[in-house]
């Protein structure tokens, strides 16, 4: 990667739904370590933009650079360099806490216990899913942060539900990936423990 | 396919397998689905245990490819539900693998449980024992071909109003070569006949399905 190039370039980027444009023209750029927050009125386009770029939705126009690599050429590459928390917590309330883990551990590589424990679930790892809190169950979403590193993290309400220390825990998630080197892009209504985030209202 | 996508593709399936076990209502009610569906025919028919042998091989085939399809409509919905679809499509597996790992899930926690059930059914059918082995293999092949066309359905109806009606009236059609050649096979077999060739014809069309049905299901796929 050369030197200043920012790790998510976004360019013109457009998204319809139905026949509603929801944004156009949208270009904005995130630098190693940098963290920019989406806000805006209910219905902005907040998660449509974080699900186009992702790669979930298809961009009516404009296009999605991650470390420079357009994100339309390789999907699946580029699905392998982010990790998407969207506002459901893509939970299964059959299995325990570390078998929800273990599962996307398996597809991504990475290490369940330390995952879960930067969350402080690490005392909750046989419960089955079922018996979790709404807060439990957000932060077991969240652990999936905490499986083998990528360079993007796209967040969506990712501190809903939470009490006060495990905002504070994941606040310490994200000052560490972003000291590694990475990015958030994250969408909120809530304030976020994320120093120096430069903020776009949609 | 190099090793990251079998280690996925393994994944998917280990994780199919334990929900089905942790939830084993889906897969008794498709087995008890299809034991009740053949336990009907007897009392609509009549006491005429011959009658019944010429009505086995068919009423097995359709009982079973009806019990197949019950779970299909939640394959790809409970995922889409708890968003646990987005995680999957972005879990780097290329979409075709995906909608292979999900219908062989489907194959294993619906159709063998089915297989296993078939003598039951066989039995209360009047269908000659020498005829089960053949009757549990046409099973094996109708409904891996329907798990390979069902995941391709489920894809296509995921999010449409009705879906779950939209299902079979898509998938069924395209099941009637395995009605065919399924029920064919087992009455050669109570005729004392080789049922080879309809296996052979039934297998046939599991592999054109097997590569095929995947890549359309995971070209339909989406999740918006």
């Amino acid at each position: 990667m050369a030197a200043g190039q920012p790790i998510l370039d976004v360019r013109e980027l457009a998204c319809i739904r139905g026949d509603r444009e929801i944004f156009a023209g949208l270009s904005f750029t995130v630098p190693a370590g940098g963290a920019l927050l989406l806000t805006g009125a209910n219905g902005a386009g907040k998660s449509s933009l974080l699900r186009v770029i992702a790669g979930l939705l298809p961009a009516a126009g404009g296009e999605v650079l991650l470390e420079g690599a357009p994100a339309s050429t390789d999907p699946a590459g580029h699905a392998l360099r982010l990790r998407y928390i969207s506002s459901q917590d893509a939970l299964k309330p059959a299995l325990t806490v570390a078998e929800n883990l273990a599962f996307y551990a398996a597809l991504w590589g990475g290490q369940v216990t330390p995952a879960l424990e930067a969350l402080g679930l690490g005392a909750l790892a046989s419960l089955p899913g079922r018996v979790l809190s709404t807060g439990q169950r957000r932060r077991l979403a969240l652990a999936r942060l905490g499986l083998a590193p990528v360079r993007l993290w796209l967040l969506d309400e990712p501190s809903l539900g939470l009490d006060v220390a495990s905002v504070a825990r994941l606040g310490d998630l994200m000052a560490r990936h972003r000291a590694g080197g990475g990015a958030i892009l994250a969408a909120t209504h809530l304030p976020l423990p994320l120093p120096d985030a430069r903020e776009l209202k949609l | 396919m190099n090793a990251s996508v079998f280690g996925g593709l393994l994944a998917v399936l280990g994780r199919e397998w334990k929900l089905a076990l942790r939830h084993p209502s889906d897969t008794l009610a498709a087995v008890l689905f299809f034991v009740l569906v053949a336990a009907l025919f007897p009392f609509g028919v009549g006491p005429a245990p011959e009658t019944f042998s010429r009505l086995a091989p068919g009423a097995l085939l359709a009982a079973a490819l009806l019990a197949a399809l019950l779970p299909l409509d939640r394959l790809f919905g409970a995922e889409a539900e708890d968003g646990s679809l987005d995680q999957l499509l972005l879990s780097g597996l290329p979409r075709g693998v995906l909608a292979a790992a999900k219908a062989l899930g489907h194959w294993l926690t619906t159709g063998v449980p089915l297989i296993a059930a078939t003598p039951i059914a066989a039995a209360m059918l009047n269908l000659p024992v020498e005829a089960w082995g053949v009757a549990m293999a046409a099973l094996a092949l109708a409904t891996a071909l329907l798990s390979l066309l069902g995941t391709l359905g489920a894809a296509l109806t995921l999010g449409a109003r009705r879906g779950g009606v939209l299902l079979p009236l898509l998938v069924l059609p395209l099941a009637i070569p395995a009605v065919i050649f399924g029920a064919a096979a087992i009455e050669a077999a109570s005729a004392g006949l080789s049922a080879a060739p309809f296996l052979l014809l039934l297998g046939a069309g599991v592999s054109i399905a097997a590569p095929l049905a995947p890549l359309a299901a995971g070209a339909a796929l989406q999740n918006d």
